[in-house]
């Protein structure tokens, strides 16, 4: 699937986006998994509370299935207007 | 109905002086327009980054959602993307309706919903430092009262 990075958490990872090989189940073990690679993936996820979900260009939550989404972004709290 | 997202400067006024022509009965316009503060007195520019396509699906959802809410004539919706100087236009939103109050709601609405369920994100940039602008509680607070 693809990964999408926005604002800081692009910043932190260093890459606009990435191809990811993975079973993980739900958003959270992706992070798992993300989290487990290396120290820059580790710190842009270590407070989750300050990040936000899109699947497939559609906000979602920490907790939703990954099955068939094609296309996942993670990014800070929008700030738009 | 139309929403642009755009990197180009856009003239406020003659926006709204083209917008809801033709569209029958309106008795009122409300417009409110986003303007680069600089609060420090440092701003050397704002970096507005958004996500493409998500951006436009997100604006359009919840313009759908102040059409079913409220009876609009018309809804014009701007959001500027990229370098963006001091006192420069950001956004624009105008409803068009046949009475104020609701113009004025649903403008007050996609106001509300736009700075915190459209992916943009801004970012300050000084001689100093560069800055992502925090989301305030105040911003998701104001969701809780539509």
């Amino acid at each position: 699937m693809n990964v999408i990075y926005f604002a800081w958490v692009r910043e932190r990872i260093g890459i606009p986006q990435e191809t990811v090989e993975t079973d993980a189940v739900t958003v959270k073990d992706l992070i798992a998994e993300l989290r487990a690679r290396e120290a820059r993936y580790d710190a842009a996820f270590s407070d989750t509370t300050a990040l936000r979900v899109a699947l497939d260009q559609e906000l979602s939550d920490f907790d939703a299935p990954l099955a068939g989404v094609r296309e996942v972004a993670f990014f800070p709290p929008m700030t738009g207007g | 109905m139309t929403v642009r997202v755009q990197s180009d400067h856009f003239d406020a006024g003659a926006e709204l002086n083209c917008f809801a022509q033709g569209c029958g009965d309106i008795g009122a316009v409300v417009s409110f327009t986003g303007v680069v503060r600089d609060t420090q007195g440092n701003l050397r520019e704002m970096l507005i980054e958004h996500y493409p396509g998500m951006t436009e699906k997100a604006i359009k959802t919840i313009v759908d959602e102040a059409k079913k809410r409220w009876d609009l004539a018309d809804v014009l919706v701007i959001h500027r993307y990229g370098p963006l100087a001091v006192g420069a236009p950001i956004m624009m939103v105008a409803t068009a309706a046949a009475h104020r109050a609701a113009a004025f709601a649903a403008a007050d609405f996609l106001m509300d919903y736009l700075k915190s369920r459209a992916p943009f994100w801004k970012k300050e940039v000084t001689e100093q430092a560069e800055t992502w602008v925090a989301a305030k509680d105040a911003d998701e607070d104001a969701l809780k009262r539509w």
